[in-house]
């Protein structure tokens, strides 16, 4: 069937739901409203006030009690409204959802999937465009995936519900409905921890995820370049290997994320890539990303995200090189 | 044995009712029914300003919108109490405490466009700019009044948050160290009856909002928060007192229209509900008070509702002649400029590849 983002996710909540009696859906206007950008519409009302559950206004609850009820054996699937809501959450994220088991050596664990929207592009207020990926990747024991379609949201959705960890699913919101794709109407799963090699290339490798995966593809069809396009999918633990093989294989590489550049998610990469393939580059790594910088009001967004052009020029500069 | 631990209780006020009659053993001695004419063209202005914020945003011209119909005796109630030294701590939706405390109107709407540049608060003006994510403005509000009671300074703080807000663990926060800190801070609980679409009841089981503060030992009071004379009263009464400590006031109001532009309520409440509501409009009970008292007339009102309507507008036109500089995200990200920012402002600058 054709869905956008939002009913893939949709779509695969019911599945989790009907699949999984631990699930429950905990989270701010989730409910009777069907959720800020509608991804839990009608759920409430297929599966009662019991399992989606609209909540106080309160984040560091809303993850701490999700957390309680993993501990007891439940499965929640709490939601924060945006990511830059998650902040008053970050000290139950951080200090528990990610180190419960390392701290019993795994005799408790806490299976949830925290899903919120994140980044921007759709001029929203303050505090509704963050990407905050690389903070909580640098925690450990958290794992961050971010589907760039329809078809691997619903994939990695049901594959994340399926785990015993807690997962931090983030949904960008520029991607919701953007585009419509075939989706299959079953339950199925896509692998988390492997990046998706979007299109194979010799030229050089272009590694993205979230919002720009669908700008760098539109930028590689433009400018009819070789170049290979790797899709994260999941940015925690990060897919080493294809990584690895791809920049070996081209010897040039252009990383392209839209949260700011420094202590970024393309840092990583790169040092890896420094690290185990310095010597088969041709040309030194290139990070497009957003200025070091907290995201503007969203009259200045434009100024801040990368676009195209941006990208068109980084894979000038890496084959010229 | 058995003893009593604790017991409080918490006072309702409603000083005008909605036809306009007063209860005189509430009025306030100091009030003027000149103050209240004021007091109404201010309701009368934050409402056409309203109307115009949403209009903009429907066309185009402005980004998400959160309109404070409905609340304007609320707002302009706890602003006209504020004494010039005193300073306020919004959330979102106070639009018209900053008009009636004489925030620039071009600046306002500079913002609404979606420019930081529009928070630029002029030299003087007490306040923070809007806080968006819920309830984390509290604890600001109460650092302010520890400062200002450290510097020996005859100011209170008037902090804003929502019904919904209350329920944020930093809400409680605040509410506990002004307790502790007994620290000049006002707050005022503008609970409109929803946090977008979660109803005031399943927000919390407690009774009221305003005996939150009976946990930290602060006073409180529960108004008629659509009655402009007992939110003035209660908040006049509350700072003048700000020097023993703070106070809570939860005004009992309603959000006539939606949370945003981006919201539909219709998914989530009746008609019905909306329709009683709106006969307790905190406007016309104060045009019927006025209105007897011979203050007031039609001419009037369309002559006032003209006046504002032009300083609106010119204040937009001026807004919509304000130009981006990209160069000042950079530059006001630290009191100096790091190298490395620096670089990135000149490549993002050389390339402009925004164009
Ligand atoms: C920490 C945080 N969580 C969620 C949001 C999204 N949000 C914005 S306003 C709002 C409801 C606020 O309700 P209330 O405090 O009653 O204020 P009102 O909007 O009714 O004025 C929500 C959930 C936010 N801005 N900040
Ligand atoms: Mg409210």
């Amino acid at each position: 069937m054709q869905m956008n983002m939002v009913s893939a996710i949709n779509n695969a909540l019911e599945l989790i739901l009907k699949e999984n009696e631990k699930v429950v859906l905990l989270g701010e206007d989730i409910g009777k409203d069907g959720g800020v950008f509608r991804v839990t519409e009608g759920l409430q009302a297929k599966f009662g006030e019991k399992r989606v559950m609209d909540t106080p206004l309160a984040e560091a609850a809303i993850i701490g009690t999700s957390i309680g009820m993993a501990l007891a054996g439940m499965h929640p699937m709490p939601e924060i409204q945006f990511a830059g809501f998650s902040y008053p959450a970050f000290n139950q994220i951080v200090s528990h959802a990610a180190r419960y088991r390392s701290r019993t050596r795994s005799a408790l664990s806490v299976p949830m999937v925290i899903r919120t929207p994140v980044s921007g592009g759709v001029r929203s207020l303050e505090h509704h465009s963050e990407s905050p990926e690389a903070l909580y990747s640098h925690v450990g024991g958290l794992l961050v995936v971010e589907p760039s379609n329809p078809y691997d949201a619903k994939g990695m959705l049901i594959k994340a519900a399926r785990m015993n960890d807690p997962v931090l699913f983030l949904e960008p919101t520029k991607l919701y409905r953007l585009f419509k794709q075939e989706v299959p109407e079953e339950a199925y799963e896509v692998p988390i921890g492997k990046a998706n090699v979007v299109r194979e290339g010799s030229a050089l490798s272009i590694i993205t995820y979230g919002t720009m995966v669908p700008v760098v593809k539109e930028v590689v069809d433009d400018k009819k370049v070789d170049a290979e396009i790797i899709d994260l999918r999941t940015i925690n633990p990060l897919d080493e290997a294809s990584i690895i093989q791809s920049a070996k294989k081209t010897g040039r590489v252009v990383i392209v994320h839209e949260a700011q550049t420094s202590f970024g998610v393309g840092a990583e990469i790169a040092a890896r890539i420094a690290e185990k393939a310095i010597y088969e580059l041709s040309a030194p790594i290139i990070r497009v990303a957003s200025p070091s910088l907290p995201y503007p009001f969203p009259g200045y967004e434009n100024y801040y995200i990368p676009n195209a052009k941006k990208v068109a020029s980084a894979i000038d500069k890496v084959l010229s090189a | 044995m058995l003893t009593k631990a604790f017991e409080g209780s918490v006072d309702y006020v409603q000083v005008m009712d909605e036809n306009g009659a007063i209860d005189a053993t509430q009025f306030p001695k100091d009030l003027a029914d000149a103050k209240i004419l004021e007091m109404y063209k201010s309701m009368l202005f934050a409402r056409a300003l309203d109307a115009k914020s949403l209009s903009l945003q429907r066309q185009g011209r402005a980004v998400t919108y959160a309109p404070l119909v409905g609340e304007e005796a609320t707002q302009i109630g706890t602003a006209f109490a504020m004494r010039k030294q005193d300073f306020f701590v919004p959330n979102f939706r106070q639009h018209g405490v900053f008009l009636a405390r004489g925030f620039p109107l071009d600046s306002f709407f500079v913002a609404s466009r979606g420019f930081e540049d529009g928070n630029k608060i002029p030299n003087g003006f007490a306040a923070t700019p809007v806080t968006v994510p819920v309830g984390s403005q509290m604890p600001h509000a109460v650092g302010m009044a520890f400062a200002f009671k450290y510097q020996g300074k005859d100011a209170a703080v008037v902090s804003y948050v929502g019904d919904g807000g209350t329920s944020e663990g930093e809400f409680y926060e605040a509410l506990n160290f002004a307790g502790v800190w007994k620290v000049p801070v006002v707050m005022i609980i503008e609970n409109n009856q929803w946090a977008i679409s979660v109803p005031r009841r399943a927000q919390t089981a407690s009774q009221t909002l305003a005996q939150k503060a009976l946990a930290v030992g602060i006073r409180c009071v529960q108004v008629d928060g659509n009655d402009v004379v007992a939110v003035y009263k209660a908040t006049s009464e509350a700072l003048e007192n700000a020097k023993e400590g703070p106070t809570v006031i939860e005004c009992v109001t309603y959000r006539m229209s939606m949370h945003t532009t981006s919201d539909d309520p219709s998914r989530y409440r009746s008609d019905d509900e909306v329709a009683e509501w709106a006969k307790r409009d905190p406007l016309l009970r104060v045009r019927t008070y006025l209105l007897k008292k011979g203050m007031w007339n039609d001419d009037l009102e369309k002559q006032t509702s003209e006046e504002q309507l032009k300083q609106i507008d010119e204040a937009v036109d001026k807004a919509e002649q304000f130009k981006p500089d990209p160069v000042g995200m950079f530059k006001n990200a630290y009191s100096f400029m790091p190298e490395i920012l620096q670089e990135e402002s000149d490549d993002a600058i050389a390339s402009n590849f925004w164009q």
